[in-house]
């Protein structure tokens, strides 16, 4: 890649990186996907109680409407090759939550068949422990993933196709 | 315990292929012989009215000769009776014919079996992997299959 080109860290380019940053983070759509048990409590989150929606999180029935893929759930490897096309469906930028103790690490599944955590075949932005993991739990990790897309710099650049964005804080 | 009542007639017809009768808690077990099994079937269904088979699995008795028994749970709905059939399978030879002939159901079942086991149904319309995906080899319920896949360390505990 060389040297990285992005339009610079002046005051203008910084607050548009802002503005995009802002409007990425409070408009979070994840894609509508569950694989086990975390989906429940994935979905308990999006319901009155939680109200993911206060937060400008609406679940998206089309990868092609989402940023974000909640992996709520124990990975196969048979389902493996399903949820790799529906990430690579997602336009960026996207972004990975790992979703309970076998999203993070395969969990009790220590088996012949499950993956042993999502991060051996996709980017994770936020890892959420439990078994399953509260409602909170998981709000609190969606605030997780808010902060640090708030922290990615160069996202107007990128976003006009000058350089990339530079999410490391 | 009065004799279950499909045993007399299944001796009386296929006295020869009847290799044991194990009665426990009202739980009638028959272990027929594995190259008749179809007849056997048939009969079971059009003689005595067994017409559902409520499940077909194998197990894995690593260790004892013959390996494999392959097990038919079946259901009069009729008279609301359950019987039980087992057929030993031999490892070098984990082949038996299919039932899926007598009892439709038994199609999906025998793939589960092969897909799990590695015993294969002679004649089955469809022999193909059902639960694992269509290119994984070897038969994870084998009780010699390594728990957590031929490709890894297997686990030692936590305190090596």
């Amino acid at each position: 890649m060389g040297v990285e080109e992005t339009l610079g860290n002046n005051v203008i380019t910084t607050s548009l990186d802002k503005i995009v940053n802002w409007s990425r983070s409070r408009s979070l759509w994840p894609m509508t996907f569950g694989l086990a048990c975390c989906a429940i409590e994935m979905m308990a989150t999006g319901a009155a109680r939680f109200d993911l929606d206060r937060f400008g999180v609406l679940f998206r029935a089309s990868p092609r409407q989402a940023d974000v893929i909640i992996i709520a759930g124990t990975v196969t490897k048979k389902m493996m090759p399903v949820i790799k096309t529906v990430y690579e469906q997602m336009p960026e930028p996207k972004y990975v939550i790992a979703m309970g103790a076998c999203a993070c690490s395969g969990g009790i599944f220590d088996t012949y068949s499950t993956v042993q955590g999502i991060d051996e075949y996709l980017p994770v932005d936020v890892y959420v422990p439990g078994c399953p993991p509260r409602p909170e739990g998981l709000l609190y990790g969606l605030g997780k993933l808010q902060e640090k897309i708030m922290a990615e710099r160069n996202s107007f650049g990128a976003a006009i196709g000058i350089g990339e964005r530079i999410s490391e804080a | 315990m009065s004799e279950h009542a499909a045993v007399g007639k299944l001796k009386q017809s296929f006295s020869e292929d009847v290799l044991d009768i194990v009665e426990f808690r009202g739980e009638t077990t028959i272990v027929v012989k594995k190259e008749r099994i179809v007849a056997i079937s048939t009969f079971l269904r059009d003689e005595l009215g067994y017409n559902f088979l409520c499940d077909l699995c194998g197990v894995d008795y690593l260790g004892t000769v013959p390996r494999f028994m392959v097990v038919y749970n079946l259901y009069n709905i009729a008279l609301k009776d359950r019987l039980r059939i087992k057929v030993p399978v031999e490892e070098n030879d984990a082949k038996i014919d299919t039932v899926s002939v007598v009892w439709g159901t038994a199609n999906w079942h025998e793939r589960e079996c092969w897909d799990m086991l590695g015993i294969s149904f002679n004649n089955h319309p469809d022999l193909r992997r059902i639960l694992m995906a269509d290119d994984w080899e070897g038969h994870p319920l084998r009780k010699d299959y390594p728990l957590q896949g031929p490709d890894r360390e297997p686990y030692q505990g936590r305190l090596q």
